[in-house]
């Protein structure tokens, strides 16, 4: 009775969304949105502070632009929606002190022993793996302002890396308070960033060092640099959490 | 026609989460429906003739067509809050499930 009463709501609330917006005039046909005629344009033409500039942003010749990256969701990520970046790795922060408060409050910790005993070759294979992930999740966050990835992703890629040497070998544990004090200060470094742009220039977060070329690997100010902080803080936290689920209290 | 698929998953993950006593369905039904809602914020910003919003030596004008690239900034930040509601809400149930040695929530009441 309760399924089928959940059944028919769920029902009724795809058919509301599917008939309110399919004649809908504001909500364009899936694949003919005109980019144009949307505020999205000013971030791709990089004029959000002066609409009146029109000039057209050319890869390799283009120096200092309003915003210096040349992917432009890290420059709306980043630069123009810094603050709201600020809250969200907030939120990762808070999460993660969460999942550490309910699950590793206890003083002695220990792993989780495997149920197999990992042999010779998954030892040394995992950690030829861990070099290759850990290299690749630190050029992902380097290089976020240029192609796709960036801190969060890079991030999340360096945690995976620890995930694994926690999977195969079973006698690894990570240095967890190297984590935590690695993760306090990519989060204040990042405050101080936004504070410094407050003394130098006119606002929080401000865009104060030169953009330089657009698609040099030096270019487009702070955002590299709050992009490797955020990578960090994001991969010492992530790790946090996977240390934490894969520990448990020392029973003696 | 992937915009109904968007809303599927999200119509699905919502009858999971209301009709799943388990803990850990329900964590698994919240992440369907984010995934679904992240579909759907995507595919609004879609055109056919659009590229990828990056500038590159290959496509290396802003005045050729891109796809919006609003909804992509936005989904970012919802995937990692939803990183954080999944962890917690795993943390969550190891602590229920250390507890109460189970991870459904009607034999939880009853103990």
């Amino acid at each position: 009775m309760k399924n089928l009463l959940a059944f028919l709501l769920t029902i009724g609330l795809g058919v509301l969304i599917i008939f309110s917006l399919s004649s809908n005039t504001l909500f364009p046909a899936f694949g003919s949105v005109d980019v144009s005629d949307r505020v999205s344009n000013s971030y791709i033409d990089k004029n959000v502070l002066d609409p009146a500039n029109t000039e057209t942003i050319i890869f390799g010749e283009t120096t200092d632009p309003e915003s210096g990256a040349a992917n432009i969701v890290t420059s709306i990520v980043v630069d123009y929606r810094s603050f709201d970046t600020l809250g969200e790795v907030t939120v990762l922060f808070i999460s993660a002190l969460g999942v550490a408060l309910l699950l590793g409050s206890a003083p002695k910790q220990k792993r989780l022993a495997l149920n197999f005993k990992p042999n010779f070759m998954l030892r040394v294979g995992s950690r030829a793996l861990f070099g290759i992930i850990l290299m690749t999740g630190v050029y992902v966050t380097l290089h976020g302002h240029l192609t796709p990835g960036g801190g969060f992703p890079g991030g999340a890629m360096i945690a995976s890396s620890i995930l694994l040497l926690y999977l195969a070998d079973d006698q690894f544990r990570a240095k967890i308070k190297g984590f935590k004090t690695l993760e306090s200060i990519a989060g204040s470094l990042y405050v101080i960033l936004g504070l410094l742009g407050l003394v130098v220039g006119t606002y929080f977060l401000q865009n104060f060092l030169p953009n330089g070329t657009v698609g040099d690997l030096l270019s487009s100010g702070i955002i590299p640099i709050v992009y490797i902080l955020i990578g960090l803080k994001v991969g010492s936290e992530i790790s946090g959490v996977i240390d934490n689920f894969l520990t448990e209290e020392e029973t003696i | 026609m992937i915009q109904y698929a968007a809303i599927l998953l999200m119509v699905l993950g919502l009858y999971g989460l209301l009709t799943n006593r388990n803990v850990i369905k329900m964590i698994i039904s919240l992440n369907v429906l984010e995934i679904g809602l992240n579909i759907f914020i995507i595919s609004i910003g879609f055109s056919y003739d659009g590229i990828a919003p990056i500038i590159t030596s290959t496509y290396n004008s802003s005045a050729l067509i891109f796809v919006d690239p609003l909804p992509q900034a936005l989904v970012l930040t919802a995937i990692v809050i939803g990183v954080g509601t999944t962890a917690l809400g795993l943390a969550i149930a190891k602590n229920i499930y250390s507890k109460y040695h189970t991870f459904n929530l009607d034999e939880v009441e009853e103990n």
